[in-house]
C-alpha cells in the first residue's frame, strides 16, 4: 500500500549537503562556548583552539556518532503508556512552544499570558486526541522571569497526562526540571527507561553552541532524557539566502549536537529538529508561515531520515495576529509538508504571530487540521478483497449503503469525523446554529472541551514535593511565594 | 429477568443490530410479555440514547439508520401480537412520505421515515418519483395527519408546490399538515408554496412533526 509522501531533494543533493556540513565542521568549525563541550571533543582527538572556543571536528568523530546514536525511542505518559514513538515516519503533534502572548477569547486579541492561561491550556490539551503531547507552551507573565521555565514544567506536571516537549532557559534550571520529572517518575533511573519529556536545545546561528544549551545537551545525554536539536538558520541573515545553504547549516549545527552529545553519552536518546526560517526581506521578521520555510524544514527532516534519526519540526503555525484565513492557509500548507515529510513530532498547533502567540481557538482548528492530515498520511487502505465488487453486486442498483453493515463497520475508520469546528451543514443550517464564524465556533468548543478535562494520577505527595522544589527556585530569585493552583491539583 | 430483556432491547437499538433486535421481539412475545413494554420501556430507550448521541455529535449518520432499521425489525415482530392482544401502539401521528414526481432521490427521505417512524409516528412511505394525485390519494385514504415531500432538484421541486394546490382542490388542505425537505428547500420556499414546515435534517424532522401536531 502506498502511503503518500514527500521528499524535497535526490539522493544526490542529499549526499551533497551532508559532505559540506561535515566539511564545514572541520573547518572553519563550531564556535561551542562551553568547557565541557570542547574538552570531550578533545578527548576524541578533534582540533579544539581552547582560547577562539572553537573545534575542529574531523569526519571520523562525527561518523562515530551516528553510529551510536539511536534510531528510534518512545515517550511515556505519566501512567506509563506508550504515547510518542520517534521511529520512521511515524507523526506525532504536540502544541508550538515559548510563546510570550496568549490570544484573549474576548478582545480576540494578544496579551500576556498568566498561571490561569498556561493551566487552562494545558487542560485543552489533555482533551483533544489529535494533539499527541504536551509542549511547555507559554511563559507566565505573574512569575519571575529567571523562572520562567521550570515553572512552566511544574504547572505541565500537575495537569498533563500526556508527554511533554519542554526545554530550560539556564543550566541550573535544568537541573531543577529534571528533579520535577525523576520525582513524578519515581527516580532518575525510571525516568530514563520511560521518558516523559525531551528538551529542546537550540545551537545559535550560525554555527554557535552557547554555554548554557550545550550544557543542557550534554545534562540530558547523561540522564538519558531525550534531548531534541533545534538549529535555527534564518535563510538571508544568520544563514545563507540560498535554501541548498540553509539547509546546509542546519545540517552542520545538527550534526555538530548529534557529536557532543553521543561523546557525553553514547547510545543517548537525540532528535534531528529544528526551526529554520527565511529572512522576510520587507519586515525583517521570521516568517513560520512562508512557503520557503516549510521547504527547509521538509528537507532537513529529509537529511536526518537519511542519517537514520528520528525527526522533529516546528511546522504547522502562521504568522497571522488573528485567527483569519492567512492563519489557516499558512497552518494547513504547513502541517501537511510537516506530515507528509514523516517528522517524527511536529511542534506548532495552536501557535501563531511569528512564533509568538498562542490561541485557544487556534488549537482546537488546528486539532481539526492535524486530524485531516493524519487521515491523508494513512492512505487509501483496501479493506475488503474484492474491494467492491461484491458489495456492489448486493446494493449496486439500490444504493441503499447508508443502510449496511459494511457501512457502519468502516465509516469511523475510512472518514475522519470532525467536530463542529468544521461547518459542513447547509447555509441554513449554519444560519439555524447563529451564523458563526469558525472563531466562534472553536471558541464554543473550547467552553465544550475544559469541562471534560481529566485530572492526571500525581498523588498529594507528588504535588506537595513538586510545589517545594519550585518556591525553592522562585526564592532564590526573590519571589516568596507562588500564584495559587485551583483546588484539585 | 424481564428488565434484563428490556435492557438488551435497548442494547440492539444502540449496537444497530436488527437481528437480536428481532430475536428479543421474538422471545418477548414468547414469554407473553406486553409488547407495548417491550417497545416502550425496550427499545424505545435504545432509539432516544441513539438520538441523543447524534444531537451530541458521538453518533453518525450510518448509527442512526441502523438504529432505525433495527427498531422496524422489532415492531414487525410485536405488530401481529399487539393486534392480537386487540391493543394498539399509540403512535404521534400518521405521516405519508415520498419524494415527488420526476425525482428519484431516496437517501433523505428514507432517512426521515427512519427518524419518524422510530420516534413514533405511522409512516407511508410512497416510495420515489410519486405521481401529484398518489400522494393526495394516500393523504385521504390513511386520513394522514403529515405528508411530507422530498425534493433535490429545483426542477422538481415545483411538485411539492402541485401536492399543496391539490389538496386544496380536494378540499382536505386544512386537515393536513405538509412538510417539505430536500437541499433546495429554504425558508422562503416553505413560506412561498404554504407548506407548514421544513427540517435541515432528519433528527429535525421529528421536531417538527411534534410541533405541527401541537406535541
Amino acid at each position: 500500500m502506498l502511503i503518500p509522501k514527500l521528499q524535497m531533494l535526490d539522493d544526490d543533493l542529499v549526499d551533497q549537503i551532508i559532505s559540506e556540513a561535515i566539511a564545514i565542521l572541520e573547518n572553519p568549525g563550531i564556535r561551542i562556548h562551553n568547557q565541557e563541550a570542547l574538552g570531550l571533543l578533545a578527548s576524541a582527538n578533534a582540533k579544539v583552539d581552547f582560547e577562539a572556543q572553537v573545534a575542529h571536528i574531523p569526519e571520523n568523530i562525527i561518523r562515530q556518532a551516528l553510529q551510536t546514536a539511536p534510531k528510534e525511542f518512545t515517550l511515556f505518559d505519566l501512567n506509563g503508556n506508550a504515547a510518542v514513538h520517534y521511529y520512521g515516519d511515524k507523526i506525532h503533534f504536540d502544541p508550538g512552544s515559548g510563546g510570550l502572548t496568549i490570544i484573549d477569547s474576548q478582545t480576540e486579541r494578544p496579551r500576556s499570558p498568566k498561571t490561569s492561561d498556561y493551566i487552562k491550556f494545558t487542560k485543552l490539551v489533555e482533551t483533544l486526541p489529535q494533539i499527541d503531547a504536551q509542549s511547555t507552551s507559554f511563559v507566565c507573565s505573574d512569575v519571575v522571569p529567571e523562572i520562567g521555565d521550570l515553572y512552566r514544567l511544574y504547572l505541565a506536571l500537575n495537569y498533563m497526562t500526556k508527554p511533554i516537549i519542554t526545554g530550560a532557559f539556564r543550566k541550573d534550571t535544568w537541573w531543577t526540571m529534571k528533579e520535577m520529572l525523576s520525582l513524578v517518575a519515581g527516580g532518575d533511573e525510571a525516568l530514563a527507561n520511560k521518558p516523559t519529556a525531551v528538551f529542546d536545545v537550540c545551537p545559535s546561528p550560525p554555527l554557535l553552541w552557547s554555554d548554557f544549551t550545550c550544557q543542557n545537551l550534554i545534562d540530558c545525554a547523561h540522564f538519558l532524557i531525550p534531548a531534541q536539536l533545534i538549529s535555527m538558520p534564518l535563510a538571508g541573515a544568520t544563514a545563507p539566502v540560498t535554501l541548498a545553504g540553509a539547509i546546509v547549516q542546519h545540517t552542520a549545527e545538527d550534526l555538530s549536537g548529534v557529536v557532543i552529545h553521543q561523546l557525553a553519552k553514547a547510545g543517548a536518546p537525540i532528535v534531528w529538529g529544528g526551526s529554520p526560517a527565511i529572512f522576510d526581506m520587507r519586515e525583517g521578521s521570521t516568517p513560520m508561515g512562508a512557503v520557503e520555510t516549510w521547504m527547509i524544514s521538509s528537507a532537513y527532516v529529509q537529511i536526518g531520515k537519511s542519517l537514520g534519526l528520528p525527526t522533529h519540526a516546528y511546522m504547522g503555525m502562521s504568522d497571522a495576529k488573528i485567527i483569519d484565513a492567512q492563519c489557516g492557509l499558512e497552518s494547513m500548507g504547513s502541517n501537511f509538508v510537516a506530515a507528509l515529510s514523516g517528522a517524527n513530532i511536529i511542534s506548532g498547533c495552536g501557535m501563531m504571530d511569528l512564533e509568538s502567540c498562542l490561541s485557544y481557538e487556534k488549537l482546537v482548528i488546528d486539532a481539526e487540521m492535524i486530524g485531516m492530515v493524519k487521515r491523508f498520511v494513512k492512505g487509501i487502505i483496501v479493506r475488503d478483497d474484492p474491494i467492491a465488487l461484491n458489495l456492489m453486486l448486493k446494493s449496486g442498483h439500490k444504493g441503499d449503503f447508508l443502510t449496511l453493515a459494511h457501512t457502519r463497520k468502516w465509516f469511523r475508520e475510512e472518514q475522519y469525523l470532525p467536530s463542529d469546528v468544521i461547518d459542513r451543514a447547509s447555509f441554513d443550517g449554519w444560519k439555524a446554529r447563529g451564523e458563526k464564524s469558525t472563531f466562534e465556533r472553536a471558541r464554543d468548543r473550547v467552553e465544550k472541551l475544559i469541562p471534560t478535562y481529566q485530572p492526571n494520577k500525581l498523588t498529594d505527595e507528588q504535588r506537595r514535593e513538586l510545589r517545594e522544589v519550585t518556591i525553592h527556585a522562585a526564592n532564590i530569585f526573590g519571589m516568596e511565594s507562588l500564584p495559587a493552583l485551583p483546588p484539585g491539583a | 429477568m424481564t428488565n434484563e430483556l428490556f435492557q438488551n432491547m435497548a442494547q440492539s437499538i444502540i449496537d444497530g443490530d436488527s437481528e437480536i433486535a428481532l430475536e428479543l421481539a421474538q422471545q418477548a412475545v414468547a414469554q407473553g410479555i406486553d409488547p407495548l413494554e417491550a417497545i416502550s420501556q425496550g427499545y424505545v430507550i435504545g432509539v432516544n440514547k441513539v438520538g441523543e448521541a447524534f444531537a451530541n455529535g458521538d453518533a453518525f449518520l450510518p448509527e442512526l439508520v441502523m438504529a432505525g432499521e433495527a427498531m422496524k425489525a422489532a415492531v414487525a415482530v410485536l405488530e401481529p401480537e399487539l393486534a392480537r392482544r386487540g391493543t394498539e401502539r399509540t403512535m404521534l401521528g400518521k405521516v405519508v412520505l415520498c419524494t415527488v414526481e420526476g425525482d428519484i432521490h431516496e437517501i433523505g427521505k428514507t432517512l426521515v421515515g427512519t427518524m419518524l417512524s422510530s420516534a413514533g409516528f405511522k409512516v407511508f412511505d410512497l416510495g420515489v418519483d410519486v405521481p401529484v394525485m398518489k400522494v393526495v390519494e394516500k393523504v385521504r385514504e390513511v386520513n394522514a395527519d403529515i405528508v411530507a415531500m422530498s425534493a433535490l432538484l429545483t426542477t422538481t421541486m415545483v411538485h411539492q408546490k402541485d401536492v399543496i394546490e391539490a389538496l386544496e382542490d380536494i378540499g382536505i388542505r386544512s386537515k393536513v399538515k405538509v412538510m417539505v425537505g430536500g437541499a433546495p428547500v429554504t425558508k422562503e420556499w416553505v413560506k412561498q408554496i404554504g407548506a407548514d414546515g421544513y427540517s435541515e435534517d432528519a433528527i429535525g424532522a421529528i421536531k417538527v412533526a411534534k410541533q405541527l401536531l401541537g406535541q
